[in-house]
């Protein structure tokens, strides 16, 4: 059977695994987990036994179920043929893999929805927060190691992180323009019809007034 | 005045420091081993060091202090080597990484010695899944710099997502442990377990309420690598904490 994503239009973790099956053309199907409603679909005892961290995304692939993004992206590239998600030198995939992480460590677990519902009234200030911190330090290493992508040329994880998380940083009105290199980087990749059908705008659970 | 020009590139700054010139002697050593930014009990530091140790690869320390001269993480100088200002970072081969996961797979994927991720492709992602729950959702939340900023409540904050991440980790280490994390053999998974209980003892939270995980971390605590790389064995381990 086809791969089965558990995921939420929004979710930005959601979103990188939508476009890493959309660069490979993996087909698949999605059964939408609504973080809202209900008090959040994630907390059924139903959606625990997929992802006990309640979380999404989760992914049933190959007889198997998988949680925590990267882990499924990687694993997709490992087993599906197609355009590589990592790079094939080694320090060349050092950086993707930091680069993915200063986002997927560093940037969106801060301001995920769990978290900010923990924080409360201040958790525009607390996610801009962290979001700017973790962009201050994304757009020098890009700098650096930027080609036409995030590491040289090739689309890779880091590319597949960087737009969803600059999506995050608009929800929250944190202005992409302070760092030129994410902007220009970010507008590249959504001119790439696998960022573009995977985009939030277009699942199916998108609400109607967000459709595109 | 030759060195000192190399550290004011290097290093970004115009005053030759102690721990400068230091790392000018190390980055000039002959060896060119690894070099480890890191601090003694930062957990994602012990990651590495463990890593190191399971690959018998040598290395340098340059400990940076986290909260001596209100974080030596903060300088300029150590910025320019991790822009996110955080341990650990490391030197190797001519680059600077940052990201303990991503610098623990360049060192499996560079050097010869046990693999720290498996062959088969769904065991190498249930390593990462385990690896990730705890880098991604439980370490961050409980490290210096977000409690600092949570101030007062940072003990039941930190206990808190620790008790969460170790309720989901519980069951899927049921799932996949065999002798360790994932199966028989030791992974960037039980590289990630270790340091967090450590974490999770340091916040008073009560490992033995996650059978699964507390045996896994007495059995790995047994292998050298766990032992050399602890936070009570390193080169700026404090004299009151030093095995």
């Amino acid at each position: 059977g086809r791969p089965i994503l558990h995921g939420y239009f929004r979710s930005s973790c959601s979103w990188r695994v939508r476009i890493a099956f959309a660069l490979k053309g993996v087909e698949y199907d999605q059964l939408p987990v609504n973080l809202i409603k209900d008090g959040g679909q994630q907390l059924t005892e139903e959606y625990k036994a997929l992802n006990p961290m309640q979380q999404v995304p989760a992914v049933e692939i190959d007889g198997t179920t998988l949680s925590q993004s990267l882990a499924v992206i990687q694993y997709i590239d490992e087993t599906r043929p197609g355009p590589r998600l990592l790079p094939a030198d080694p320090k060349a995939r050092a950086q993707v893999r930091m680069i993915s992480d200063l986002i997927a460590s560093g940037i969106q677990p801060l301001q995920n929805l769990y978290v900010i519902q923990k924080i409360g009234a201040e958790k525009m200030q607390w996610s801009q927060h962290f979001i700017d911190r973790g962009f201050q330090a994304l757009e020098p290493i890009l700098k650096q190691t930027a080609g036409k992508y995030c590491v040289g040329d090739e689309i890779s994880m880091a590319d597949i992180c960087l737009v969803p998380q600059v999506y995050n940083a608009e929800r929250f009105k944190v202005d992409v323009g302070k760092y030129p290199t994410i902007k220009r980087l970010n507008e590249a990749l959504l001119e790439i019809e696998a960022f573009q059908v995977s985009h939030p705008s277009r699942q199916p659970d998108t609400p109607d007034d967000l459709r595109a």
